[in-house]
């Protein structure tokens, strides 16, 4: 059992999430995260979905998935060289005099941003993967995470491999 | 100027729809309005479900797909139980609901349902059609959807503005529709092919395990020609009845909960099993892990997600069965030599036939046999969903595809009435029967009043126990004869019918069996045969919920 990154590309259609994460609920399999925009080919949209399994299940997944007449193409990108990444925006408490310019340096430290300065909070805006987020995440929890948003992941096969209709 | 309504009729006739099956409401007045003077029949039902069931019934008596019609919000929703039977069996079936207008879609409108929503994970696909435009690409694109591929029901919601509206000009159709993300394999990979026919070659006690699919492939020819010229033994699931004739030398009847015991232990045995448009259900397989578990196994279907969803598969073929078998026929040189696992089958199968107490007691399996050597293979048999459904498939001699039309994957109570009407409108000259069971038949029992009025010369055979058989059985044998709300008071059903319009005949005793099939077979109109049968007869083998296939009871009745 492990994470599998799964990039769908579909239609863009009324309904289409609605029948992805149907699929899902009903045959019991969870989403880990889920991203979805539109895509490089006009009327379509790609999802990106983290699920957890076994390779039996995700290709059981992936089949259902295919079933789908609004889906398009299904590819695993686990086992491939890829690129993914994740944004998060953490809302930090920092009043004056309490620790404002630490979590400004822990921020330069991980290359985050700092996208909105408050009189009581600071915004830290940050790109990576998983890991990263989540040690940002947990560095920040002594000065008071006030909020945490975070967006589902999003993956790229490296090189000149792509996830496209072929068609 | 052509509204939506008129589009819609249009659709329906170029994909040459002749018959529907429906029920009128609020926001399909303006399709009913253009259904009036139009040349298609439209049979108007007494309850939504019936409509959705008749067009199934349809579809598998016809091989076409079938067609049904409701109005939104509870005509939609009456119809769901239908929609989900044909998809759990892979039926080609088009649903159309009417829906609120659009400019109210969303907003709890009287008698708004959101259809596409609820239908989502029981349809193969659905549409919600936003103005008239799109309707005739929509139709195309639901037709072919509904009878390609794995077949499957498909729905279309119209809101009543896309129904009024008009359009000038008439919308041009590509010669197929144009569907990138649904492109169904047919032609099975030749590599593969070839795997299976050496695997074949070289088993010992290979078996073919054949279900629905061949009946929805039209395969049953290729299915014999491959069984006879390899000399493999076949056994059917409930769905693959009348693929090979119930008395072909190698035929095995059905597997499974309650197969026979040749055919289950044929499958515990054999050390090949090619298994063609199945879906290795739980009824069949019983424990899953002692299921043919010395078999390597050849899975053909056209539905990728079925090839190793509950057993691995050694030599996995997606494709179209008639042509995947065609293709395999094509690539035989020479048979195998099975003759002492044949022989051994042959044993089985003598040693341990279907039986049932021989003691002059109104019995169901009697009647059945009865019914079957009366029909001689002709006709439509339809059942409903219990005892009655095990005993037919059981003892009544199939000998065609599309003889049989049962709810096999959702287990429908209700379907077999219905569905027996629609079966009718596609066989029109053939004898049709419905085996029912009081249970089952009282879910339905209103289109007493549809057969009544359109003369339609369905006959049912009420097995009636005054029981929820099936249920009952499973109290008797798992929980202790606590028989908690199975038991049905009498009914009078001969006298229901006589309501109706529809004759009718109770019959108590054996003799008196073959004269009243006689007399509802001779019938021209409808009949209701009302046969007070052995109220806790049980149906036997079964094997028992967990157990492996070859641990059945019940085999031996004295």
């Amino acid at each position: 059992m492990k994470p599998h990154t799964l990039s769908v590309l579909v239609e863009n259609r009324a309904g289409v999430l609605s029948r992805v994460t149907g699929l899902f609920s009903r045959r019991g399999y969870n989403i880990e995260s889920l991203a979805v925009g539109t895509s490089e080919e006009p009327g379509m949209s790609r999802i990106t979905i983290v699920c957890i399994g076994d390779d039996a299940g995700i290709e059981q997944v992936m089949k259902q998935l295919n079933k789908l007449i609004d889906v398009i193409k299904v590819s695993d990108l686990t086992d491939s060289e890829r690129v993914e990444r994740e944004l998060a925006l953490i809302k930090v408490a920092a009043e004056p005099g309490t620790g404002r310019n630490e979590i400004i340096q822990i921020a330069q430290i991980f290359r985050a941003q700092i996208v909105d300065v408050g009189t009581k909070t600071l915004v830290l805006q940050i790109v990576g993967n998983t890991e990263k987020i989540d040690a940002l995440e947990k560095v920040l929890r002594q000065f008071g995470v006030k909020e945490f948003v975070r967006t589902g992941k999003v993956g790229i096969l490296r090189g000149l491999k792509t996830v496209k209709s072929g068609k | 100027m052509k509204t939506g309504a008129k589009l819609l009729i249009e659709g329906l006739q170029r994909e040459g729809v002749e018959t529907l099956f429906g029920y009128p409401g609020g926001v399909v007045l303006p399709i009913y309005d253009e259904l009036y003077d139009s040349p298609l029949r439209h049979i108007l039902v007494r309850h939504e479900q019936a409509a959705a069931h008749a067009a199934d019934g349809y579809a598998r008596a016809s091989g076409r797909v079938g067609v049904c019609l409701a109005t939104s919000g509870p005509g939609a929703c009456n119809l769901v139980t239908g929609i989900a039977t044909a998809y759990m069996d892979s039926v080609p079936v088009v649903a159309i609901t009417g829906q609120v207008p659009t400019f109210l879609l969303g907003n709890d409108a009287f008698q708004e349902s959101d259809i596409t929503g609820i239908t989502m994970p029981v349809t193969k696909h659905n549409y919600l059609v936003k103005e008239p435009a799109e309707l005739p690409k929509i139709m195309q694109e639901a037709f072919y959807i509904a009878r390609t591929g794995r077949q499957g029901p498909v729905l279309i919601d119209m809101p009543k503005d896309v129904s009024t509206n008009t359009i000038d000009f008439d919308p041009v159709l590509p010669e197929k529709p144009v569907l990138r993300g649904y492109q169904p394999t047919y032609r099975g990979h030749q590599k593969q092919i070839e795997k299976a026919i050496e695997m074949l070659l070289l088993a010992e006690r290979p078996l073919i395990y054949a279900g629905g699919g061949i009946i929805a492939s039209n395969a049953s020819r290729e299915l014999m020609q491959l069984a006879e010229q390899m000399m493999i033994p076949v056994t059917t699931t409930l769905m693959g009845l009348g693929s090979i004739p119930c008395d072909h030398p190698l035929n095995l009847g059905m597997l499974g909960m309650h197969g026979t015991e040749y055919a289950n232990f044929a499958v515990t045995e054999c050390d090949c099993l090619l298994a063609l448009g199945v879906r290795f259900d739980d009824r069949v397989t019983g424990k899953l892990d002692t299921f043919a578990s010395r078999a390597r196994i050849i899975h053909i279907d056209i539905d990728p997600a079925e090839i190793g969803k509950n057993k691995y598969a050694d030599v996995p073929i997606v494709g179209d069965l008639k042509v995947v078998l065609g293709e395999m026929i094509h690539k035989l040189s020479k048979k195998g030599n099975y003759d002492n696992w044949l022989e051994k089958v042959r044993a089985w199968k003598k040693k341990h036939p279907l039986r049932y107490k021989d003691d002059g007691v109104l019995r169901p399996q009697y009647i059945i046999q009865q019914l079957s050597a009366l029909l001689g293979g002709e006709g439509v048999i339809v059942s409903e969903v219990g005892q009655n459904q095990m005993w037919t498939a059981q003892y009544y001699c199939f000998k065609k595809p599309r003889s049989w039309i049962t709810s096999g994957g959702l287990g429908t109570m209700g379907y077999g009435f219905p569905a027996a009407m629609g079966a009718h409108f596609a066989r029109p000259g053939e004898t049709v029967f419905d085996i029912a069971g009081d249970g089952s038949f009282q879910m339905n029992i209103q289109e007493l009043g549809t057969v009544a009025a359109n003369k339609i010369p369905v006959k049912v055979a009420v097995l009636n126990n005054c029981f929820l058989g099936m249920v009952r059985q499973w109290q008797e044998l798992f929980y202790n004869r606590r028989y908690s709300f199975t038991e049905l008071p009498p009914v009078d059903f001969v006298g229901i019918a006589k309501a109706y319009g529809v004759d009718g005949i109770r019959v108590e005793s054996c003799e008196d069996v073959v004269p009243a099939l006689k007399s509802a077979i001779d019938s021209d109109g409808p009949f209701v045969l009302d046969f007070r049968v052995e109220r806790e007869e049980n149906v036997f083998p079964i094997v028992p919920p967990g157990a492996a296939n070859n641990e059945m009871i019940g085999g031996h009745v004295p």
